[in-house]
């Protein structure tokens, strides 16, 4: 093989001297994490949002719902990410596509909202299935009480929907976390993003990237561990997950 | 998988004893009956694709001396071309790992890259320096402070403009772009202030750009003139052995200086632009005496 | 900058966009659709076969790869192919691989874990007396998993597959990160020279919009149908 092996290549300095390729790809991990929260906290706002509103009765509603989902669900992520980067700013008023361009950090902002978005049609499915799943007669009892329709989803179905919902949800925030690495086309530094600099910085192609998949399998575990603790915490005793 | 079945029916063949004697690349290019050249996409006038999607350029004219001495080297009467895109940031994996026998392109040549990839003679010297705006009025390294800096990924210029940006603490962000194409539209679009690269290739990007007289290169170099040169694998004497004779050569011959014009001082594809740069005082030495020296102060 | 729109860019550069980068893209879909599911196939037998080895391997592979983003992969594969070839054949070199080739590798080994989970389920599925049913005729295992058992599990995973299938079909847009003239490849590139981003993207983003969308439906349709029969 051709290849020169050189795994001590983590402790040596990176050309950004402030510290060594080991600090550079924890960098990286920090703006994985980052950008996964975000993204996430965005995909479950407009996910449960949407997702309500397609088990709405109402049409017009419905329709709006179901067309938001279709948008984000088949369009690849890199495309969606470009119309983000490159054709929102430019069809903007000028001086506010400007200060979009402008924006510190634009590459962060721009990939955690759009992997945010992406994964809140996703989202939207899911819940819409969790509610669609609970007996009728949760909602019929909720009205009987008086509550409003709001009422009802706040107080009856969306608590147990979200319960039921969580074993997909999981894997959701797994995907939400591996879909962040598709915002470096769009210049965001992240894990995979660090790893290909020091791969071309050291040459060291492989010691790179088997770092990096070590800092992923390591960030699953720790999403996955929270995410049965969650599922523990929140569970409701008569039901399976509440033993 | 085909390739292979075929060279190993060649290597019992009798008639073919010399194949046997053979080692390394041209061992393969015998066996295989192609050569594998590795080209850049839009490093215009080194090696790029035109308008009638044909890759073209001034380091592909070099490359193409090179398979000639090959085939004649292995007395080959056909001999296979396959053309295989690189980006900055492939082409030395793919050297190592050998898809790409030579890589044509504008591929710095330094000391630290021969830990992996050996170079033919420079073919051609430059510095690295950045484009911008001119209503930004950005000259100097310094007026970058705090700016939002694009430079394309796996480059010398990168790795330069991230150490600068450490060493002068200017808090710049630096983004990596996939090519130079992409990085200009970062400028282009106001995405970034600034892109860092070899000035020849600034030049000729601002050249072919929509509106050239909206863009500036920088007074300021990030480093002195550093050599380009043909990438071909590490510890194989004979194969470079081979292309730096034929380089050499070309260089020395009428036919060379002729090359340089043709790229460098002609109009050139797709839009019959002519980037108007002489030979230099340096590149006049390398046509004369070819090195593949990696250090740029050997020039 | 981008006065005007112009909607010629797309009818220009359309032979460009659909011969050379969708064609690639479709082919790509295609092959490593067909080819992740005969892998995927095996993994699911591996992982529910009582030989424990066999197991634990391919429950290994398919938790690493769907652990790691798809970006990571192609990345790997693009580097690690060519010595990967070279080990597997004995060659004295690194295997000489095409995009193409090694496009279509990495999707491959990548799809065939999403596929295993789906094929397992598949086979999970179909009630353990049919498999019974089949020894006690005195099938051997090779029968009863080839004639019972697989095209049950098939036909009601189709639509999952096809589903994935379509997922698959938007991530090789990915391979743009390796300059690869995909669709979207062919589209940026034309959006580059000429300086027509909106124009481009936008049209990439409808082109991938309807066909996505067009597919999703009839595999709706398809879903409706197979459910009345069964």
């Amino acid at each position: 093989m051709t290849y020169n092996w050189n795994w001590g290549i983590f402790w040596e300095m990176s050309p950004e001297a402030t510290g060594t390729y080991l600090d550079m790809l924890l960098m990286g991990l920090r703006w994985t994490i980052a950008t996964a929260l975000l993204a996430w906290v965005v995909a479950l706002f407009f996910g449960s949002i949407v997702g309500v509103m397609r088990t709405l009765p109402g049409r017009t509603v419905s329709i709006i719902a179901s067309a938001y989902v279709e948008f984000f669900r088949n369009i690849p992520l890199l495309v969606q990410l470009f119309l983000w980067y490159f054709v929102l700013p430019e069809l903007l008023p000028k001086t506010a596509g400007m200060w979009l361009k402008q924006l510190p950090n634009a590459p962060f902002w721009t990939g955690a909202i759009g992997v945010g978005l992406y994964m809140s049609a996703r989202i939207a499915e899911q819940l819409r299935a969790g509610i669609k799943s609970l007996p009728r007669g949760q909602a019929m009892a909720g009205t009987a009480l008086g509550l409003t329709t709001v009422q009802t989803y706040r107080y009856v179905l969306l608590p147990m929907a979200f319960r039921i919902i969580m074993p997909p949800l999981t894997s959701e925030a797994l995907n939400t976390v591996k879909n962040t690495s598709v915002a470096l086309t769009i210049g965001l530094m992240e894990l995979t993003a660090r790893a290909r600099a020091m791969q071309e910085f050291s040459f060291q192609v492989f010691e790179a990237f088997t770092a990096a998949t070590i800092l992923y399998l390591l960030l699953n575990a720790v999403v996955v561990f929270g995410m049965r603790r969650l599922e523990k915490s929140i569970a409701v005793p008569g039901y399976i997950a509440g033993k | 998988m085909k390739k292979l079945a075929l060279a190993t029916a060649l290597l019992v063949t009798p008639g073919l004893a010399s194949a046997q004697t053979l080692t390394g690349t041209l061992k393969k290019i015998k066996e295989t009956g192609t050569i594998t050249l590795g080209h850049r996409e839009s490093s215009v006038p080194f090696s790029y694709i035109d308008d009638k999607a044909k890759v073209i350029g001034y380091a592909m004219d070099i490359c193409m001396k090179i398979v000639d001495a090959v085939k004649t080297e292995l007395k080959m009467d056909k001999l296979e071309v396959k053309l295989v895109p690189v980006t900055s940031a492939t082409r030395i994996p793919l050297i190592a790992n050998g898809t790409v026998d030579l890589e044509c392109g504008s591929t710095t040549n330094n000391v630290e890259r021969q830990k992996q990839v050996a170079y033919t003679n420079t073919h051609f010297l430059t510095a690295s320096a950045f484009v911008s705006k001119k209503a930004n009025n950005l000259k100097k390294i310094d007026d970058l402070k705090g700016k939002t800096v694009v430079s394309t990924a796996g480059t010398t210029n990168i790795k330069q403009v991230v150490e600068a940006n450490a060493a002068r603490n200017l808090g710049m962000t630096v983004l990596p772009a996939k090519d130079h194409a992409e990085a200009f539209l970062l400028v282009e679009l106001d995405r970034a202030a600034a892109f860092v690269m070899d000035d020849i290739l600034l030049a000729s990007l601002v050249a072919s750009a929509r509106d050239p007289s909206l863009y500036q290169l920088s007074d300021e170099a990030f480093s002195l003139p550093e050599p380009y040169g043909i990438m071909l694998r590490k510890d194989d004497a004979p194969f470079k052995a081979l292309a730096d004779k034929a380089t050499s050569a070309f260089y020395r011959s009428a036919e060379g200086a002729q090359t340089y014009a043709k790229w460098f001082q002609s109009p050139i594809p797709p839009k019959g632009l002519n980037l108007n740069v002489p030979m230099n005082e340096k590149i006049k030495k390398i046509f004369s005496n070819p090195t593949d020296s990696p250090d740029p102060a050997a020039y | 900058m981008f006065s005007g729109f112009d909607f010629d860019v797309i009818w220009r550069s359309l032979p460009y966009l659909f011969w050379d980068g969708m064609s690639f893209t479709l082919m790509l879909t295609a092959l490593s659709a067909l080819g992740g599911l005969v892998l995927g196939t095996l993994l699911a037998l591996m992982r529910l076969s009582n030989m424990r080895v066999l197991g634990a391997i391919a429950t290994g592979y398919v938790n690493l790869m769907r652990s790691l983003p798809l970006v990571l992969v192609i990345f790997w594969f693009y580097f690690l192919v060519p010595y990967l070839g070279q080990m597997i054949t004995g060659s004295e070199r690194p295997l000489v691989v095409g995009a193409f080739s090694s496009a279509l590798i990495t999707f491959t080994l990548f799809e065939a874990a999403y596929f295993s989970e789906i094929m397992r389920a598949g086979i999970q599925s179909i009630p353990k007396g049919q498999v019974s049913a089949g020894y006690a005729l005195g099938l051997t295992y090779r029968q009863v998993t080839g004639y019972i058992v697989l095209p049950q599990a098939l036909r009601n995973m189709l639509p999952v597959i096809l589903t994935q299938t379509i997922v698959l079909f938007q991530d090789t847009s990915l391979v743009y990160v390796l300059s690869i003239t995909d669709f979207l490849g062919a589209a940026s590139k034309v959006a580059q020279r000429d300086g027509r981003l909106i124009e481009m993207y936008l049209f990439a983003a409808l082109v991938y919009f309807l066909i996505s969308f067009a597919a999703s439906r009839l595999v709706r349709a398809l879903q409706a149908k197979t459910a009345i029969i069964r």
